[in-house]
């Protein structure tokens, strides 16, 4: 019940990163002006029949928030008093407190007009959020507490270890630079596509087309990343079912994201495909995410006996429901 | 194995320790907006000018070339805005005849140290049919700029100066009025509507009252110059600034014109 539940919440944050990116992606940002209030109406008793124009975007996108704040605010308490893990009962505090400074940013960046860096950071805790949500998802998974049925931990595989590792700290990158391009107007900086200007490198430069280039450059590092990593593991782990999946996944996921981040630039910033790009990107980290603890996995305290579980509860007591496997 | 359970976990820690601090630092460098400018009033003072010495600018903007077709504006996005009809953008409001409107017009250069008195009339903005009313004006640095929302709908002002303190109110019923007052000359400062994104206006804030618009018929006026050496500067929102010289002569009426090419 609670992985399913943790699953509710993980969804939930993929929607609310959609949400955000629709707020940004129509320019609808300062629309609300005030924070947390909504035009002097408490968040919860805003009219309906005023959420007109960007408000329906801004004021929408602060509903949904509010509401995985809570949601995480039940998994957090959840999992103080049901896991009996300490490291993951740990990461349901980290969730908690991160959704709370996302909020808190998401504030700020109103009351001060949208500063740049205020609105990068905001958009990068949102990819935390959305990793740890995942994670507690997939540690809460019977798969995970079966270690998925393997004796040989994908983690002795030095190649796969680095692939995996490496491809979460480069999609991470990969969305900061694009929430700089993103959120300093310079998404379309750039303006054909897959040339620049009518050649391979821009013919003139500056801050606005380098860090749309760069993010170009980070699309090509990703996705070489993660061909190396899907053809590794369909090489070397085919029977992995557990890695086989979401190393599929991961393949067609950065095939729609590149298709996106074209189409994006192609159909001037289109509203909706914007949007549909910064959640496929949030979506390609935390399958880079799940690929990269299931080659972890033997590397986690209770694979080997160690969780040193607080409050007089042992691995004796971690024994999630059957059916679900993740 | 539990070395590398140890291990790995740190370096997990150290990768969320470097995420957490780099967003900090993020937030740090946002640190600095929000910085309020003095408002204190100004001590009354005396108009500089002599009434009558003073001389008269007058003339007329036009535009050469074909401008864009002005576009029927998508207002579905609010019930309200779209029950009032059709509207069309406001970009170039050109005549037959090639007229100019909202064209702002202004002395640039030329009153040399002369400190003029800050009208105590309020300059004002209205938000009605969903538009600014008007779209192009001009008030000086101390002045005061009522806004108002005329329209049963919700708007938010937001003016976005580089050199004056930036604000967003929203004004949320009808009939709502919020005063602000720009400390600082500068030409020009948007305004815009973050719930009807089609709102625009531009204000010209200058230390001194000789400034104008330009009407339909694409004339203006500016009167009560001291007589001297004036830069005339005539600015469009799209097609940006045309300046003039022009000299003034005790009492005297100058005509210069601008015309603008696309």
């Amino acid at each position: 019940m609670l992985h399913r539940y943790a699953i509710l919440v993980a969804t939930a944050t993929a929607v609310l990163i959609f949400a955000g990116g629709l707020v940004t992606s129509t320019g609808s940002g300062l629309s609300v002006p005030d924070w947390p209030n909504t035009y002097g109406w408490f968040m919860f008793s805003f009219p309906l029949d005023k959420m007109v124009g960007g408000i329906r975007f801004e004021h929408t996108h602060r509903l949904i928030a509010s509401t995985v704040g809570f949601l995480i605010l039940v998994q957090a308490v959840w999992l103080r008093l049901a896991e009996p893990r300490a490291w993951v009962r740990r990461l349901g505090y980290v969730a908690l407190a991160a959704v709370v400074a996302q909020g808190v940013l998401g504030g700020i960046t109103v009351l001060w007009f949208l500063p740049t860096p205020v609105s990068v950071a905001h958009a990068s805790l949102a990819q935390i959020v959305f990793c740890l949500t995942v994670s507690i998802a997939l540690v809460t998974s019977r798969g995970w507490a079966d270690a998925y049925g393997t004796s040989a931990p994908a983690s002795n595989d030095a190649i796969m270890r680095r692939l995996a590792g490496g491809l979460v700290a480069l999609v991470y990158t990969q969305i900061v630079v694009g929430a700089v391009m993103r959120h300093t107007g310079a998404g379309l900086a750039i303006p054909d596509f897959p040339l620049a200007f009518g050649a391979l490198l821009p013919p003139q430069w500056d801050a606005g087309i380098a860090v749309h280039f760069a993010h170009r450059v980070g699309a090509l590092l990703v996705s070489l990343t993660a061909l190396a990593l899907g053809g590794h593991v369909l090489a070397h782990h085919r029977a992995r079912r557990e890695l086989r999946r979401p190393a599929v996944l991961l393949l067609v996921l950065v095939a729609a994201q590149v298709t996106l981040g074209a189409y994006t630039v192609l159909s001037g910033k289109h509203y909706i495909i914007n949007s549909l790009h910064v959640v496929t990107g949030a979506t390609v980290l935390v399958t880079s995410v799940v690929i990269a603890l299931r080659v972890f996995r033997g590397t986690f305290p209770e694979a080997a006996g160690l969780d040193a579980a607080g409050a007089g509860r042992t691995d004796a007591a971690y024994a999630p429901e059957a059916g679900a496997r993740a | 194995m539990r070395a590398v359970a140890l291990r790995d976990r740190s370096i997990a820690a150290r990768a969320c320790g470097a995420a957490l601090a780099a967003t900090l630092a993020l937030v740090a460098a946002g640190c600095g907006g929000g910085t309020e400018d003095a408002a204190a009033p100004p001590a009354p003072i005396d108009s500089p000018v002599d009434a009558a010495a003073a001389g008269r600018v007058i003339g007329r903007v036009t535009l050469e070339g074909t401008p864009p077709a002005a576009e029927v504006i998508n207002r579905r996005a609010d019930p309200y805005c779209e029950e009032l009809g059709e509207a069309r953008t406001e970009t170039y409001m050109v005549s037959r005849s090639g007229a100019l409107q909202n064209v702002f017009i202004f002395v640039k250069d030329g009153l040399g140290d002369l400190h003029f008195p800050i009208p105590t009339e309020p300059v004002v903005l209205d938000q009605r049919g969903c538009t600014y009313v008007p779209r192009v004006f001009g008030i000086q640095a101390g002045q005061a700029l009522d806004i108002f929302n005329s329209d049963d709908t919700l708007h938010n002002v937001h003016a976005a100066p580089e050199l004056n303190r930036e604000f967003n109110r929203g004004q949320g019923l009808q009939g709502m009025r919020h005063t602000h007052v720009f400390t600082t000359p500068e030409v020009m400062v948007p305004f815009q509507c973050d719930v009807h994104d089609w709102m625009h206006a531009w204000v010209g804030v200058l230390d001194h009252p000789f400034h104008a618009t330009t009407a339909a018929d694409g004339t203006f006026a500016i009167d009560g110059l001291p007589p001297g050496t004036y830069t005339i500067e005539a600015w469009h929102e799209e097609l940006g600034p045309l300046t003039r010289t022009v000299t003034i002569e005790p009492t005297a009426e100058i005509e210069t014109s601008f015309t603008f090419t696309m």
